[in-house]
């Protein structure tokens, strides 16, 4: 007697898997579509390929960045050329920067980071609109971590470190949930004295633009993707420096007591002031500010070798191409401006 | 009006074939020319008492396949036939059918009910037969017509109610037609064959009964003469009345607390003292009831505890009799039943019934069972030793793992020297609860296994022993080596434990792949079946070696297949499953030496091998596409990229005859896929190949033919192709779009009660919106503009997607990145669209505050996109 159609595969299962088969290849088209649709979407704000230098005798010792696009063909090119790539752009504009190496892209990088303007007033609604945190003390810089490397460039561009990071794409390890294009930046200090990496901000994560998000929202990313990434790991051999997250307050009186006496784990440099609405913008921007005092600095004033205060304070002023006079403090104090006859002259 | 046929129907019996054909085709003729007097004719034919038995038969069989047919769209054809035949020639017909029921022919009126039911189930939801019901009650009180105009009756009231659904008829329908099938099972009244027929009728019939089952003593009295019925003395009846109980035990779960007494003892005495086909119909009640309670249990929430239907918990409280009852029926095995698949006895009903209690009540049943087990399995006679092991087999799922795994580790040792039982079945049941034992207790990645370091080596060598068993126990092995396996996916370190084996396992299955021979196809199949098992789930670092060693062997293996000899069309059959269990041996290596970087040099390195290889299997079937091939295709196309571009010009007619295979869908909708796969493989190197795939792909979107499961993953076939050959889509959009347009209009209208449809209407929905994506995306950095002229009508269609509370996350996932898409593409260009469109802010909001971090990052970047077009 034959079995009722739904009893039968209890004693006798026979093992057939063609529809599991089926569905195992759904699941990778279906992934790699993913994949192919957000590399799409990544190249829409940035991608980002860190190459080894080009074998052969040059010049430039120092690794080459590059900046390329990821299906870069070659009609691609041509159009990118009759384009307007020399029209000044707030954005982090790739097309621009994907033909830099070497010199070009350490001024490119210069460029990109985020500045603070002095603290001169109060902004209105501080306590609302605003955050507050203590800046480490150490060296400004944009890590960059893509295809299996992380880089760190200070203000000027040059390099300071590459390493293997457990950042996004930072390390060629096995770990394969990241696609080959997935890169982050991250606006960091580097902290001599632990050899921490402080993140202060997150321009990119896992291939995400996060140019165009608010100040609070690139916040809230931060602390939630950083730990789970594992970067803020101790060190291992994956993984050479340890990244860490500085605490972020909301400005009204507790916050800014906290950020402005608390302990923290590093050496502080003053106070960071974000607007919550602002988007990461490069260059001076008054929506981040700065304020220092000898409370919350050690560097607010020179001292002598004995620690004592000098009777003059010495200033170091630089003259920039359009002839401004600035000073070399971050944020610079732009002086006047010389005029051409008196450059000549010299 | 109708023609004489009786001498053509006779003629199309005839043994001398040239007669028999000319006769066919002048009833094709017929039929073609002229179908309302065709049909007509067939009923006279069939209601005319004094035409010959034969020409009747014919009559009535050619009228059955001109009202129905398996294949849907035929039968769709057939019914607007019908519909369109003048109502004045369907009323003689119908006139005709309903005259034969009194015939004294048996089989005239047999077929008649048939015919008759047919045409109800197109008539009567259009409610264009409404007398139908009125007229055969009307013979049931007819007292000069012979009994068998009743049974005649009756039959086709059971045919009836099963074509039509309850919606069909009117309460007072319903209860006319439940009274004359209940009287007509009444003992003192009726012959045998009349309430044989009644209590068929029943069961068919039970569906509409909902309100009658609501009132207390229509339900009391309906359940009375079922009982009563059951204990007929004639086994038919006997049958039919405990498949009436069948079907109310899963219709009617919620108000059989008054019975369930007396229900116990008839079932329980039918499954101790009746013949085994109405004993296999009382196991099968408490089947039913156990399938009703499992899924109150999977449903119950704490929502719902209260509100939902009760829980009346029938299998717990029987539990402490019904356990020895099904015990009882396990002793009574058949010999040589494992060897033969179409064999279904008492205690196999009652091993699946056992099964099935454990997983509704869990651990209580455990100690019922265990000296069931015990007592039975050492004793001499096999049937004692098998039934013990099939018991504790079938109580494994169900029990938490503490409570069932110490009895399982006690017994393991036991259980692995049965697998030396002298006893064929013993050894079968025995190898068959161990995969139940790897399938259900053995998962280190959740914390929890009854294997350990110490008992895997005899584990795998009896395994592996076992493997030389004759073929039925042999299987159950491959099924115990696939579960032990599987186990050990994703199991971290403790996945090593299995590593230092593999080697010897592979050898071994590939071994009893071969032995196999000519002999046992599905032993064979199932060990490369476990073959594939062991290599998806191996650690691939350390076991990267042997599957690379393995992957020539299979590959030899495929090659040998071409050198069989093929004689007749099972010869060809074989070859091709041999050929498709091979294929999916290297479709799941290439997908898994792929995945790493280290393993993808092997596979490149055999790239134009297996590639040649898959090419001449293609060869080997000129009619069709062979479809583990293609699949396995699709996965060395993703493994070997921009590379796969030397195998399109001898590949690309295969991937024709795949898009165009509407007879097998399965293998045209994997054949998209490989498009797809295709498409990112070759990336813009895939143009020239795209005016025939598009062309292939538009036709299939367009057949009525095709199942609807393959034209989703035709749209997203449309963004991956968009994708790699960017504006170059550009000549396919005035094609693509409308078809996306009315596919979303599809999606506007779908009702959405059908889980099913629902299901549909998700992955239509998805599918669309990544035709957009990709085709945006593609059209980012040229011509976007070309998108412009349908961005309104996809921004209402994700108005519509975003408004259906009830959607799917995949489906929220797909709009709101192709929301992004459109806003990435086409820029400052819809920056008015987009303030038209105020639900953007909802979708955004939503999604953000998912739980989904990929929905929330896709969110963020949609959003990023946006606002970067609200700020320029």
């Amino acid at each position: 007697m034959a079995p009722p159609d739904h009893r039968r595969p209890f004693k006798r299962p026979t093992i057939s898997d063609q529809q599991r088969r089926r569905e195992l290849s759904l699941l990778r088209q279906a992934q790699n579509r993913l994949d192919a649709q957000q590399r799409a979407r990544c190249l829409a704000s940035t991608v980002l390929s860190l190459e080894a230098p080009e074998p052969g005798p040059g010049p430039e010792p120092e690794p080459v960045l590059e900046l390329e696009l990821a299906s870069e063909s070659e009609y691609h090119v041509e159009e990118e050329e009759e384009g307007d790539s020399r029209s000044p752009s707030k954005e982090f504009d790739v097309r621009q920067a994907s033909k830099l190496r070497g010199a070009e892209a350490r001024k490119w990088f210069a460029r990109q980071l985020m500045l603070p303007e002095w603290m001169i007033d109060v902004p209105d609604r501080l306590s609302q609109d605003w955050y507050v945190f203590a800046r480490p003390s150490g060296k400004r810089c944009f890590v960059v971590s893509s295809n299996g490397i992380t880089v760190s460039r200070l203000r000027n561009g040059s390099v300071l470190h590459r390493f293997p990071s457990a950042l996004p794409g930072g390390a060629r390890t096995r770990d394969v949930s990241g696609s080959a294009q997935s890169y982050s930046i991250l606006d960091c200090i580097f902290h001599e004295i632990d050899q921490m990496y402080y993140v202060i901000d997150m321009v990119c994560w896992r291939g995400y633009s996060l140019y165009d998000c608010t100040a609070e929202f690139r916040f809230f990313w931060s602390n939630s993707k950083l730990n789970e990434s594992g970067a803020c790991d101790p060190p291992s051999q994956n993984h050479r420096y340890r990244f860490s997250l500085v605490p972020i307050y909301n400005c009204d009186e507790n916050g800014l007591h906290a950020a402005y006496t608390g302990a923290v784990t590093y050496i502080k440099d003053g106070l960071l002031f974000y607007n919550k609405q602002a988007h990461y913008q490069t260059g001076n921007t008054p929506l981040a500010l700065v304020w220092k005092d000898e409370k919350c600095s050690q560097y607010v004033i020179d001292t002598d070798s004995k620690g004592n205060v000098p009777r003059l304070q010495q200033v170091v002023l630089e003259l920039q191409e359009d002839l401004k006079l600035i000073t070399s403090d971050d944020p610079p104090v732009v002086f006047g401006c010389l005029d051409n006859d008196l450059v000549q002259k010299d | 009006m109708a023609m004489e046929i009786t001498q053509i129907l006779l003629s199309a019996q005839s043994a001398d074939a040239r007669v028999r054909t000319e006769a066919e085709t002048s009833l094709r003729q017929f039929q073609e020319q002229n179908l309302p007097v065709f049909l007509l004719s067939l009923s006279f034919e069939l209601s005319n008492n004094e035409k010959p038995t034969e020409s009747r038969r014919l009559a009535g069989i050619i009228l059955k396949n001109s009202l129905d047919a398996k294949d849907a769209t035929r039968k769709c054809i057939l019914v607007q036939q019908w519909m369109g035949i003048e109502v004045a020639i369907k009323s003689q017909i119908k006139e005709l059918l309903l005259r034969t029921l009194g015939s004294s022919a048996q089989e005239a009126w047999h077929t008649s009910s048939q015919v008759i039911a047919k045409i109800a189930s197109i008539e009567i939801p259009q409610k264009q037969w409404p007398e139908l019901i009125a007229t055969l009650l009307n013979n049931m009180t007819q007292r000069d017509q012979p009994s068998s105009l009743k049974q005649a009756t009756l039959e086709t009231l059971g045919y009836v109610c099963e074509e039509i659904s309850d919606q069909d008829l009117v309460q007072d329908e319903v209860n006319t037609v439940l009274t004359a099938v209940v009287q007509g099972m009444n003992l003192a009244e009726h012959s045998p064959e009349v309430r044989l027929a009644a209590t068929r009728a029943l069961c068919n019939a039970l569906g509409f009964a909902q309100s009658n089952f609501e009132n207390e003593m229509e339900r009391n009295y309906i359940m009375k003469v079922v009982c009563e019925t059951a204990l007929s003395k004639e086994v038919e009846i006997r049958k039919a009345a405990f498949e009436c109980l069948v079907s109310i035990a899963s219709t009617y779960y919620d108000v059989l607390e008054p019975y369930m007494q007396t229900l116990f003892e008839l079932t329980s005495n039918a499954v101790k003292g009746d013949v085994e086909e109405v004993a296999l119909q009382a196991v099968e009640f408490w089947s039913s009831i156990c399938d009703e309670e499992i899924e109150l249990q999977e449903f119950e929430s704490p929502e719902s505890a209260d509100s939902g239907s009760p829980h009346s918990r029938f299998i717990e409280k029987a539990l402490p009799a019904l356990v020895p009852m099904l015990l009882e029926t396990l002793l009574k095995q058949e010999e040589d039943q494992d060897q033969d698949d179409s064999i279904w006895n008492i205690s196999m009903a009652g091993g699946t019934c056992l099964g099935l209690v454990s997983r509704t009540v869990g651990d209580p049943i455990v100690p019922l069972v265990i000296p069931f087990v015990e007592d039975n399995i050492r004793k001499p006679d096999w049937h004692s030793r098998e039934a013990a092991t099939y018991a504790l087999g079938s109580i494994l799922d169900g029990p938490t793992f503490d409570k069932i795994s110490p009895l399982v580790n006690a017994g393991f040792d036991f259980l692995l020297n049965l697998m030396k039982d002298e006893n064929n079945h013993v050894r079968d049941t025995t190898a068959w609860t161990l995969s139940r034992i790897f399938e259900l207790l053995h998962s280190p990645a959740n914390g929890f296994s009854v294997l350990s370091p110490g008992n895997l080596p005899r584990v795998v060598k009896v395994l592996l022993d076992s493997l030389q068993d004759v073929p039925n126990v042999a299987q159950k092995v491959c099924g115990a080596i696939y579960y032990l396996a599987q186990g050990f996916e994703d199991a971290g370190a403790s996945a090593s434990l299995l590593s230092p084996y593999l080697p010897d396992i592979l050898t071994r299955l590939v071994a009893t792949a071969d032995c196999t021979g000519s002999g046992d196809s599905k032993l064979r199949s199932s060990a490369y079946e476990t073959i594939s098992e062991v290599v998806r789930c191996a650690n691939i670092a350390e076991a990267s070696q042997i599957i690379a060693q393995l992957l020539p062997a299979i590959m030899n293996k495929l090659a040998q297949t071409f050198e069989l000899q093929i004689v007749s069309l099972d010869d060809r059959v074989k070859q091709s499953d041999l050929q498709a269990s091979l294929c999916g041996v290297l479709q799941i290596i290439i997908q898994k030496l792929s995945n790493t970087d280290e393993t993808k040099p092997i596979i490149l390195q055999y790239a134009d091998q297996i590639m040649l290889l898959f090419l001449r299997v293609f060869a080997c079937h000129n009619s069709t596409v062979h479809e583990e091939t293609m699949l396995a295709i699709g996965a060395l196309a993703y493994a070997t990229g921009a590379d796969f571009l030397k195998y399109m010009q001898e590949f690309y007619k295969y991937l024709e005859m795949g898009l165009q295979n509407y007879e097998e869908y399965q293998v045209c909708a994997i054949t998209v896929g490989v498009v797809g796969d295709i498409c990112r493989a070759l990336d813009d190197k895939v143009l020239p190949f795209c005016d025939g795939i598009m062309e292939l792909l538009l036709n299939d979107l367009r057949s009525d033919v095709l199942h609807r499961s393959v034209k989703p993953p035709i749209f997203s076939c449309f963004g991956d192709i968009a994708l790699a050959i960017g504006h170059r889509f550009e000549k396919y959009v005035c094609y693509a779009l409308p078809m996306m347009q009315g596919a979303a209009g599809i999606c506007a209208q779908m009702e959405m009660d059908d889980e099913e449809l629902l299901e549909y209407g998700y992955q239509l929905k998805c599918s669309i919106f990544e035709a957009y994506s990709g085709i945006l995306q593609g059209f980012k950095d040229s011509k976007s503009e070309v998108m412009l002229p349908y961005a309104s009508h996809l921004m209402q269609f994700i108005e519509l997607v975003f408004k259906d509370r009830q959607r799917d996350e995949s489906v929220t996932k797909a709009a709101v990145a192709v929301t992004g898409d459109l806003a990435d593409a086409l820029g400052p260009n819809i920056k008015l669209l987009l303030k038209d469109w105020a639900f953007l802010n909802d979708l955004l909001g939503e999604c953000l505050q998912s739980d989904d971090e990929q929905l929330k990052e896709t969110a963020t970047w949609t959003q990023g996109m946006i606002g970067r077009i609200m700020v320029s």
